[in-house]
């Protein structure tokens, strides 16, 4: 079984290879792939039949291409062809000259009207808009509180004068609610009407009354993406029934190919207005038909793969992962780490993946993606020494290197560009400005949040104890620092307590940044000469995009 | 107001209980063969044969009803002075698919001339057949097997040498019901074990009318003479809760719910501590809906099932699902028996312009039958999924 149309094709096509040009046959051929494929996407039969004469016409006419194989060639024509189909541009909606604009919702029952006459009203709020919501199902039991709730959680206030289930007049609803806009200042009317189905004359005609009492500007035809070959002829019965200026296709978030979408556009001629791709409220937007081609055909969405990505990183994370990746220096098992946990902050990477085209071979594969997998990597690779013979632990770091380089040569540790000896630290000077991005890179993802917490933590315990004037008493933490045992060690006793004035003074090196502050624990090197310069070098270290030394990652 | 709701359910359970238990002993014993199919009925109020409601699926409804038709007419009378003049008394089940299916085949009428017209041409050709798998594949049965049941035909029809259109069509006719599967069972499994309810759950996609199937098979039920206790572990949506109590108020049957966001799986779980308790004979749970591809919540689904079953076996999963769906319908399924093992489907919104043709497919894939059958918006508009109505229904026109 193939999933998509891309594999169909392949297959087709492996027989041929080398040819330059398509034959009858090979068109033939492609085609009856093609009508499969769309009619497993749900596409109207209809529809798919206009549709194969005019890729056959087009395919046959097409000029070869030397860029493209002749599948890569079918796959483009169609593509075309279903963007066109689908409508060039995004529409949008006509507001009336005179307000309120009259929106009036319609559909089969559990389209989705209720939940999208939320949305569409949340969606007009954050343009400034004051919409009403106004409840004409009067027929499903509940629907008017349904609609009230999901008003409540939209912010907008409902217009819902019957009880419902079953009792009152929905036209007169209707009506009365554009007058109550008009008196409450409500710009926009959102009419959420009872579902019906096509073939059921007595609610068409009353959807019609509907209609003629309030004359909306915009009727939107709800419909489900997962609808069948029966999308024809309700959206023709609706059509003609009640009469609608765009459609707006809900529950896009499942896995439906969402053919109806271009049945409906090709029969009515109407253009897809709204996509809802959630159950939350804020999961609405236009539609872009665009994709809407790609995910009927099945080859990937990687324009909403970019999206998502664009709202999940900013700019400078996104530069920063470039300029590792241009820079001169190595690519690194950390970098590569780094860009693991940005991935995944993406959200599942089987998802992410399905969305790349050509992923459809491999489905099975993806689906035995695990998750986890990163967390193992990452634990993998931080169980790793920096360098041969150097352990990632804290006395072999201090067994090796004098204290005042060790944070240079830890951090050097994850470049490989480390000097041949701790004595050769000048040659360094000139690589701060750099290093200090590139320690600022690692920080960020290096746990810093929870070795700050704890910092803060203990600074407060300290100052605690600090009044009662127990502090020279206090027992340093179990174990290891988790981090920032770096620098800024002063009169420590090796393994002994921390003495009070070694401790930062809680005062304004309050604002020094976790990893760059006096580690917790011990130190067993004194560096008394050194503390002063190495802290202020610390202050500058933190202030992000400043230069300054690097410092040391410990172990996360 | 509630608490003489209340009191004047648990009278009626009480004397539903009661009365019903004294009918079926003194029927048991005095009148063995009087009307056989009642009898037969009455004698096994807990665990019907399946062959026999196979037998009697024609006339009765989901299941047989438990008590004969004099019994029925018994219970039916006793709520009526109780003090709750809110509580409806729907109409047995008895006969109900009959009333249904001049809708169905209203419903279908375009398929079945499409269909007869293109048989009764006279030679059959390429493009007749080409044109009546594309027919079948109208009807959303899908490419695979509309190809398949027109191979088949083809190869009957070569085979045998027929010619004749009711020949053709009988041949189709036998070939469709092949694909529905004709001999599955198709009960719906509610009566009582003993002691414990029947426990049922609803699940399904957005949208597919899970919470209006709830409600009508709660009314199947009790018009049958079952007490029924509901239980609206939709949790999520806007006012599902509600929409589920306007039902079982209907009907008088209780449901059980908590405040919106809770956790749906303790709902579920009251709900049948609850059914035990009262000693209801059948538990219904509403599920809310949700997209088979969100993992998130079909584990939360699965969930609600375990916890289920710490107080009692889950006896049916009905997989609502909507004719209208397309072939994304046979995802939704396999998803859903891969969570909660569904054991069957009600198939709703019958009564528009759908055929619900992914039925076909998916009974093929996963054997998992069509058990009910939604055909409107009225109260009464559910009924027992019979395939020989439905596929003459397909082909008559």
């Amino acid at each position: 079984m193939f999933e998509t149309l891309s594999d169909r094709l392949t297959s087709v096509f492996s027989s041929l290879r080398g040819k330059g040009r398509l034959s009858e046959e090979d068109i033939n051929a492609t085609s009856r792939e093609i009508r499969l494929a769309l009619l497993e996407a749900d596409v109207a039969l209809p529809v798919v039949r206009e549709f194969i004469s005019r890729i056959k016409e087009r395919a046959r006419g097409e000029e070869v291409s030397k860029a493209l194989n002749p599948a890569q060639q079918v796959i483009k024509i169609v593509n075309e062809e279903l963007v066109e189909i689908l409508g060039g541009e995004t529409r949008q909606i006509r507001f009336a000259k005179n307000p309120p604009t009259v929106i009036m919702l319609a559909g089969l029952q559990g389209a989705g009207k209720t939940t999208l006459a939320g949305k569409l009203a949340r969606w007009l709020s954050a343009d400034r808009n004051t919409p009403l919501l106004v409840a004409a199902d009067l027929q499903r039991p509940n629907a008017v509180t349904q609609l009230q709730v999901v008003g409540e959680r939209a912010s907008t206030p409902v217009f819902a004068p019957e009880p419902g289930n079953g009792q009152g007049d929905p036209v007169e609803v209707a009506r009365a609610s554009i007058e109550h806009a008009r008196h409450n200042n409500h710009n926009v009317v959102i009419i959420d009407t009872a579902g019906r189905l096509g073939v059921d004359s007595e609610m068409m005609q009353q959807a019609a009354d509907i209609r003629d009492a309030v004359s909306p500007d915009e009727i939107l035809f709800v419909v489900d993406a997962m609808i069948g070959q029966d999308a024809v002829n309700t959206a023709q019965a609706f059509l003609d029934g009640v009469g609608y200026d765009a459609v707006a296709l809900t529950k896009l978030d499942g896995d439906a190919r969402g053919g109806a979408a271009l049945s409906i556009r090709h029969i009515t001629g109407r253009p897809i207005m709204f996509a809802s791709t959630g159950e939350k409220l804020e999961d609405f937007d236009l539609f872009h038909p665009d994709r809407m081609a790609s995910r009927i055909l099945d080859m990937g969405d990687v324009l909403t793969l970019i999206e998502q990505a664009q709202r999940t990183f900013d700019e400078s994370e996104v530069e920063k992962m470039a300029s590792t990746m241009s820079s001169d220096d190595d690519f690194t098992l950390d970098d590569f780490l780094q860009q693991m946990q940005m991935v995944r902050k993406l959200g599942p990477i089987g998802n992410l993946l399905g969305m790349m085209p050509g992923m459809g071979q491999m489905k099975e594969q993806i689906e035995g993606i695990d998750d986890k997998d990163v967390d193992r990597i990452q634990a993998v690779i931080q169980s790793m020494t920096d360098d041969p013979g150097r352990a990632r632990q804290p006395q072999d770091d201090q067994r090796l290197a004098p204290p005042a380089d060790r944070q240079r040569f830890r951090y050097r540790g994850q470049r490989r560009e480390r000097p041949g000896h701790p004595l050769l630290r000048g040659a360094e000077d000139d690589a701060q400005d750099e290093e200090g991005r590139r320690h600022e890179r690692y920080a960020r993802y290096a746990g810093d949040a929870r070795r700050r917490r704890r910092w803060w933590r203990r600074q407060e315990e300290a100052e605690e104890e600090g009044q009662e004037g127990q502090a020279a008493q206090r027992q340093p933490p179990e174990g290891p620092p988790a981090g920032g045992r770096t620098r800024g060690r002063a009169q420590a006793a090796p393994g002994g307590g921390r003495s009070a004035d070694a401790r930062p003074s809680p005062g304004p090196r309050r604002r020094w940044p976790a990893h760059a502050a006096p580690g917790s624990g011990r130190a067993e090197h004194a560096r008394p000469v050194e503390l002063q310069a190495s802290q202020e070098q610390v202050v500058d270290a933190g202030r992000p995009g400043s230069p300054g030394r690097p410092f040391v990652c410990a172990q996360v | 107001m509630d608490i003489t709701l209340l009191a004047a359910v648990a009278i009626v359970v009480v004397l539903l209980a009661v009365g019903g238990f004294f009918l079926v002993r003194t029927r048991r014993s005095v009148a063995p063969g009087k009307d056989e199919a009642g009898t037969e009925i009455t004698g096994k109020p807990t665990a019907a044969p399946p062959e026999e409601d196979r037998e009697r699926d024609e006339g009765t409804v989901v299941t047989p009803p438990s008590q004969a038709p004099p019994a029925a007419e018994e219970t039916v009378a006793e709520p009526e002075p109780a003090p709750a003049p809110e509580i409806e008394t729907p109409p047995p089940s008895a006969g109900r698919m009959v009333r249904l299916r001049a809708r169905l085949a209203r419903s279908q009428s375009s398929l079945g001339q499409g269909l007869l017209s293109l048989l009764s041409s006279d030679s059959l050709d390429e493009d007749t057949w080409e044109e009546i798998e594309d027919t079948l594949i109208t009807a959303d049965i899908g490419v695979t097997s509309a190809t398949q049941i027109v191979e088949n035909l083809r190869t009957r029809v070569k085979v045998l040498g027929t010619r004749g259109t009711d020949e053709v069509r009988g041949l189709l006719r036998e070939e469709l019901l092949a694909h529905i599967g004709a001999d599955t069972d198709r009960t719906v499994r509610t009566e009582p074990h003993g002691e414990r309810p029947a426990v049922i759950m609803v699940v399904g996609v957005n949208g597919t009318g899970k919470t209006t199937t709830t409600g009508k098979l709660a009314r199947v039920l009790v018009g049958d003479g079952r007490s029924v206790v509901l239980g609206a572990a939709d949790t999520f949506r806007a006012a599902a809760t509600e929409q589920l109590q306007t039902w079982g108020g209907r009907v008088g049957a209780p449901v059980v719910s908590k405040e919106e966001g809770s956790d749906p799986a303790s709902v579920a779980f009251d709900t049948v501590a609850r059914g035990t308790d009262e000693g209801a004979d059948t538990v219904i749970i509403d599920t809310a809906g949700r997209l088979h591809t969100k993992t998130g919540l079909m584990d939360e689904l699965g969930k609600v099932k375990r916890v289920v079953e710490k107080k009692s076996q889950v006896d049916e999963v009905l997989l609502v699902l909507d004719a209208t769906t397309g072939q994304n319908g046979l995802r939704q399924a396999r998803v859903f028996a891969e969570v909660v093992n569904i054991t069957g489907i009600a198939l709703t919104k019958l009564d528009g312009t759908a055929k619900g043709g992914i039925i076909v497919q998916v009974q093929r894939e996963l054997g998992v039958p069509v058990k009910l059958v939604g055909l409107g918006e009225g109260p009464d508009d559910l009924a027992p999924f019979d395939p020989e109505v439905f596929v003459d229904a397909l082909l008559e026109g």
